[in-house]
């Protein structure tokens, strides 16, 4: 059924022991794609890049790579090439010889060795290496190494396990551009496991975010982002405010939401949310203003107050407690304020927000949390 | 201060209140050099006096010679005895020991890499706690009896021969034991014998650093090869091995001086042709040369010698 898939899983259930991790997942990753997956520790990645790399097979349903079923077929003759999650280069060979390790495997000329080691190691940027052990290279350089390795033989999709994990923070930004060029540039279908979300949404076409073995929900960054499809996944992915309350009303598009003592908020609507019903509201902290007037039809008007102002650089952090006692975040960028935020402390003030930017999230009715 | 104040405030405590151990502690704290000499120290006079200093005896005696009609040992400084050591039947000796070591040190290692690797690789905690056993057990009771118990294994008479002859393979121990150099009047008294117990009780030697050599490649670097391409056989070959070698180098640096030296095996199961270590026996007792015996002993030091700047210009130890 897939012809334009470069990796398909169907159901793909891997059981260890005791431990399910994974559960019954399907992903459709298309040709030259940047996949992310995302998730905490735990949640099944590596085991998903396992089983599709043939390290692991899977307990129930099955991988496809380029719409062929990969039943039990071995690692070596599979099209895709793996970056480790600790790089895993080879230690008693030089960077040289690591990365002509895969061409040396399919018996390619010598020749034709030195020159595609050679284009590889320029891609990463790391000519006139060749010599060295991995032991003498830097974190940042052993990174590079490997993913030479793995695309010098041009794989039909490259598998990468947090190929960034072990790098500072500058470096790593800077190594997430090159990568995402790089990726660009050659067109190889890139799999990529981070647990770091704004990673996976500065790098990736799509983004599958799971949590214990399941897939909550693929998408763009933005989708992921903007209409985040469960409450795990708006709290995962960015900063959110998360308000409980009871939906007491819904009118066609707009359901509105009681939090204690008649405060109401409105929500666009979403499937299944009924009158009654215990909702989590969502908003992002950018989303939110301060107003010194109610704002105009559409959105939402809630009044807070400041118990601490933090400042981070290219924005400030405002911390507001409703009176129900929910803390809320306020993020503003530090551009001219109509007020110095700094006076604000301990001030009542007025937030709004438009109402397509909150979410609303049903609470697990007791039923529903027996099965689950 | 008051009474009540918390024994735990630091802080508060001068100095002068401090429990002595306290103190010592802080005193050696800040002079990490003493505490090094304080460890150090009784080890390394320990290998200095006892072990350096007869080596050094060792060598010194090899240079004092034997008065040929006194019997009486010339404490004057001479190459006269390494003289007495370059002749025909014992360097002839010497060959023979060496070549037996390398035989024994070759197969050992070919014997214990497949035992190694499944203890490394696949054997659960407990399997493998069940072979390191079965690996150290032999070593629990005496060399002695267990070359002796070869002896009885291997002789004419022995059990071992009885099962030969069950599995009608008598003809083929025959034409084994009519071979020149390795054969013999039966394998108890034959090289053929003597290389199956060197063999014996040497593996245990090898296994354990190969076993622990294996154990630490770490299994990603295997998935690697295999992600590169490599089949089962190529992972082995180009990466397994490798770096198994320092191992490899380990046990074979104790199986072949252990044959170097050893006695027991070769004055229990060989025959009239000595090996070093007997040379040495016979001349530390009965010839009582003991200048010549010395010099005998510095060989095999020279050749573990020759092996090791060997095996390490191989490029041996560079994956340690
Ligand atoms: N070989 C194994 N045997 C038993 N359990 C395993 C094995 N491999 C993984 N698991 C379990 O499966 C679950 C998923 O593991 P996985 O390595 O895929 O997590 P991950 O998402 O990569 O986490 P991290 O971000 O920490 O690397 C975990 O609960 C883990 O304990
Ligand atoms: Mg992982």
């Amino acid at each position: 059924m897939s012809g334009g898939n470069a990796v398909e899983l169907s159901g793909v259930t891997k059981i260890f022991g005791e431990v399910t991790a994974l559960d019954n997942i399907s992903l459709e990753i298309g040709d030259g794609e940047f996949f992310s997956l995302l998730g905490p520790s735990g949640c099944g990645k590596t085991t998903s890049l396992r089983l599709i790399a043939g390290f692991e097979m899977p307990t129930a349903g099955e991988v496809l790579i380029g719409g062929r079923a990969m039943g039990h077929i071995p690692p070596y003759q599979r099209p895709v090439n793996t970056v480790f999650q600790n790089y895993a280069l080879f230690p008693h060979m030089t960077v040289h010889e690591n990365v002509a390790f895969g061409l040396e495997m399919q018996h390619i000329s010598r020749q034709d060795i030195r020159q595609q080691v050679g284009e590889a190691l320029e891609m990463v940027r790391l000519p006139g290496m060749e010599k060295r052990r991995p032991k003498q290279l830097s974190g940042g350089q052993q990174q590079r190494v490997a993913l030479a390795r793995a695309l010098v033989n041009r794989p039909k999709v490259l598998l990468l396990d947090e190929p960034l994990g072990a790098l500072d923070l500058k470096l790593r930004k800077a190594m997430q551009l090159e990568l995402k060029m790089l990726q660009d540039k050659v067109g190889i279908t890139f799999i990529y496991v981070t647990h770091d979300q704004e990673e996976a949404l500065t790098m990736s076409d799509r983004i599958a975010v799971m949590d214990h073995g399941l897939v909550l929900q693929v998408g763009t960054p933005h989708e992921i982002y903007e209409r985040p499809a469960t409450r795990f996944v708006a709290d995962f992915i960015g900063e959110t405010n998360l308000i409980p309350g009871e939906i007491v009303a819904i009118n066609r598009e707009v359901a509105e939401v009681e939090l204690a003592r008649g405060i109401r908020l409105k929500a666009p609507m979403v499937p299944g949310a009924t009158v009654g019903r215990s909702v989590t509201l969502a908003v992002r902290p950018e989303r939110i203003s301060l107003a010194a007037a109610p704002g105009p039809e559409g959105m939402n008007l809630i009044e807070a107050s400041v118990f601490e102002v933090v400042y981070n650089g290219a924005t400030t952090s405002i911390l507001l407690r409703l009176e129900s006692g929910i803390v809320l975040t306020v993020r503003q960028p530090n551009i001219a304020f109509a007020v110095e935020p700094s006076d604000l402390r301990e001030q009542r003030v007025r937030l709004v927000w438009p109402i397509e930017a909150s979410s609303l999230f049903m609470e697990k009715t007791p039923v529903e949390q027996g099965k689950a | 201060m008051s009474p009540t104040r918390p024994a735990r405030d630091r802080d508060s405590q001068g100095p002068e209140e401090r429990p002595v151990l306290l103190r010592i502690a802080s005193f050696l704290y800040l002079r990490p050099s003493l505490v090094l000499a304080l460890l150090l120290g009784p080890p390394l006079v320990w290998m200095i006096v006892v072990y350096l200093g007869s080596l050094v005896f060792l060598l010194i005696q090899s240079f004092f010679s034997l008065d040929p009609f006194t019997g009486q040992v010339i404490r004057v400084l001479t190459l006269a005895t390494y003289k007495d050591l370059w002749t025909p039947a014992n360097l002839d000796i010497f060959f023979r020991t060496a070549t037996m070591a390398a035989v024994v040190t070759v197969t050992t290692a070919v014997l214990a890499f497949p035992l190694a690797y499944f203890m490394a690789r696949y054997a659960s905690t407990r399997l493998k706690t069940v072979l390191y056993l079965a690996v150290l057990l032999p070593l629990w009771s005496s060399y002695l009896v267990r070359v002796y118990a070869w002896r009885l294994i291997l002789a004419k008479e022995g059990i071992l021969n009885w099962f030969i002859q069950q599995l009608d393979l008598t003809r083929v121990l025959d034409l084994l034991l009519r071979a020149p150099v390795i054969g013999g009047p039966s394998l108890s008294v034959s090289f053929l014998g003597m290389f199956i117990v060197f063999v014996y009780v040497w593996l245990p030697y090898m296994i354990l650093p190969v076993q622990a050599a294996l154990e630490r490649v770490p299994r990603s670097l295997l998935e690697a090869s295999g992600d590169l391409g490599a089949r089962p056989g190529q992972t082995l070959r180009h990466v397994t091995l490798p770096l198994a070698f320092p191992g490899v180098i380990a046990g074979s640096i104790f199986t072949f001086s252990l044959t170097l030296g050893d006695f027991v095996v070769p004055y229990s199961l060989g025959n009239s042709s000595f090996f070093i270590g007997q040379a040495v026996l016979s001349l530390t007792g009965t010839a009582f040369n003991i200048p010549l015996a010395a010099a005998f002993t510095v060989v095999p030091m020279g050749i573990m010698a020759f092996y090791l700047v060997g095996a390490r210009t191989l490029g041996a130890f560079d994956a340690l």
